[in-house]
């Protein structure tokens, strides 16, 4: 039986490989997802037929409560809101690799005399355990950070020395359950230190970097599963959790890439609370336009270019801007999307939102392929960005987001800017593109100002 | 039960594994990293085995409950990892589809 086990197993991780690798291409990404999930299946249907296991009840039990909560929560958030749901169900995977790793140690304690667990294999459980807990608590602050909850990057003096302490503690308490000896009152003490560095962690972190923490949680549980997997001696486990860590790892070097951000900097920097510079006044003036104006301005324009950010994604209006731009099709112009690696919540969450519209490939363009066009662009339709087209980032040294790649937005003929109300981005700064003398403010939401500019076009 | 895997060759699969992990995600286009990100999020849902076991192995009713935990914690990131990337990897075919036809 056991061979048996271990050879679904192996095909189960042969397809989280093949899946994987399936999910990277748009063409089969869908069938990607499909082969893991059998995969999935096949490997947990298997370990029901673990020798030696018993509290099947519980087991069921907690599967079907599990899967349940997850299915239907699954199902129901709407697609703005997938990053959290991401970094939640990721969160509950870091518990549970946590979790495991305390019913071992839990074992340990209880025999220290006929010590059947090696050295090393209490210092993986350690080891996995530390990783699992931060990413388990520091993904539910994400969670609730990108869920409007917590709304703030909290920070407070000493901060660095207040987690460097708990760092220290957490550490130490790991080192001597793994070196000295394994006790139920030191392992619960490591645990909750273990808790609240991975909340300190992330609680000064702001919002527009959120999506990076997220993809670094996401690698650190795919590692604590791993350890977890050569404690139980488990090969499914090893592997798929190397391969996440790995490609997690190089997801986020990509995402803090797009950012211009070193990773160092997103969780030791303090973005969007660095004083002086960000708080500099903006010369100029807000001015405002009305809907058939600017949908004049647009319907007479040769070349429009939509740059959409969180803003469009709260709307929900991506489908009214879908039908807007397909108007302006019909009547000649020529309509694009620009996509900035960091705009919404996650890297290509844009694009999932566009997708999820109707709106095909060929218009969706990344930020290396179209920046060349805005100096040739008549209209730029800004709507629900802001820190991503923020001139600022090219010509203020001082600023928090200098040096961060943006769409020159700015180099169009016009901007008309869809936002709703006045006020500053997710991070917190000023946006000297609003001010520009070419620039427009359409004040409203989103999709109620999407609703009116495609009446102002059918009406031209 | 299990052949047990032993100190170098666990390091050789790690490696290999790391390799694998690396080389996968190697040339990704930016409009598929958050599909990716939660299709790897989905994977590490492989923690439900291990779980699994340590509920299986466990004894008095602390492990019992901290196992419990595991088996419904992991379960949520299973399956929940499942049906958002799914969600999401949907409307990437039925645009490619609306496009093609």
């Amino acid at each position: 039986m056991g061979s048996l086990i271990e050879v679904v197993y192996f095909v189960a991780v042969a397809l989280f490989i093949l899946g994987l690798k399936r999910m990277s291409s748009p063409r089969h990404a869908r069938e990607g997802i499909v082969w893991a999930g059998i995969g999935m299946v096949a490997a947990t249907v298997a370990t029901f037929f673990v020798p030696n296991l018993e509290n099947f009840g519980l087991m069921i039990a907690a599967i079907i409560i599990g899967s349940g909560i997850a299915f239907v929560s699954g199902k129901r958030v709407a697609m703005t809101d997938m990053p959290q749901m991401i970094a939640l169900y990721n969160g509950m995977g870091g518990g549970a690799a946590a979790a495991i790793a305390a019913v071992e140690l839990l074992k340990m304690s209880g025999n220290h005399a006929e010590m059947s667990h090696s050295m090393i294999t209490i210092q993986l459980a350690v080891a996995g355990a530390v990783i699992g807990t931060v990413s388990f608590s520091g993904s539910l602050i994400a969670f609730a950070k990108l869920q409007g909850w917590l709304r703030k990057a909290v920070r407070f003096p000493y901060q660095q020395l207040a987690n460097l302490v708990v760092f220290v503690g957490m550490v130490s308490t790991g080192v001597y359950l793994a070196f000295v000896g394994v006790d139920i009152g030191i392992i619960i003490f490591f645990f909750l230190l273990a808790l609240a560095f991975g909340v300190m962690v992330t609680i000064p972190i702001g919002g527009a970097d959120m999506p990076v923490v997220i993809s670094l949680f996401n690698a650190l549980t795919g590692l604590a599963v791993a350890f977890e997997g050569f404690v139980l001696n488990n090969a499914a486990m090893i592997i798929a959790g190397t391969v996440v860590g790995a490609a997690g790892t190089l997801l986020t070097q990509l995402m803090a890439k797009a950012m211009n951000r070193p990773i160092s900097n997103v969780l030791f920097g303090s973005f969007g609370a660095s004083g002086g510079g960000a708080e500099e006044e903006v010369e100029g003036s807000l001015k405002p336009i009305e809907a058939p104006d600017a949908a004049v301005m647009m319907a007479f324009a040769e070349k429009v270019i939509i740059v959409p950010g969180y803003g469009m994604a709260v709307a929900q209006a991506q489908h009214k801007i879908w039908e807007m731009s397909k108007q302006l099709i019909d009547n000649g112009v020529d309509v694009k999307f620009a996509i900035h690696p960091v705009a919404g919540r996650m890297p290509g969450h844009m694009n999932v939102l566009l997708a999820e519209a109707g709106v095909p490939y060929d218009r969706i363009l990344d930020l290396d392929e179209i920046n060349e066009d805005f100096a040739t662009t008549d209209v730029v339709l800004v709507i629900g960005a802001n820190d991503v087209v923020n001139p600022v980032a090219r010509s203020n040294p001082e600023s928090p987001i200098y040096g961060m790649p943006i769409l020159n937005a700015d180099y169009a003929k016009n901007v008309i800017v869809i936002k709703r109300g006045k006020g500053a981005g997710f991070s917190g700064i000023e946006n000297a593109l609003f001010y520009n003398d070419n620039t427009r403010m359409l004040y409203g939401d989103g999709q109620e100002m999407a609703n009116q500019l495609i009446q102002g076009i059918k009406e031209l | 039960m299990i052949e047990s895997i032993s100190g170098i060759s666990a390091v050789y699969i790690f490696l290999l594994a790391a390799f694998a992990g690396y080389e996968v995600i190697a040339k990704v286009p930016v409009i598929l990293h958050t599909p990716l990100m939660s299709g790897s999020n989905f994977i590490h849902g492989i923690v439900l085995v291990g779980a699994m076991v340590a509920l299986g192995h466990a004894e008095g009713t602390t492990e019992q409950v901290v196992g419990f935990f595991a088996v419904l914690l992991a379960a949520m990131n299973a399956v929940g990892g499942y049906v958002v990337t799914e969600r999401m990897l949907e409307m990437f075919k039925s645009s490619k589809e609306k496009k093609n036809g």
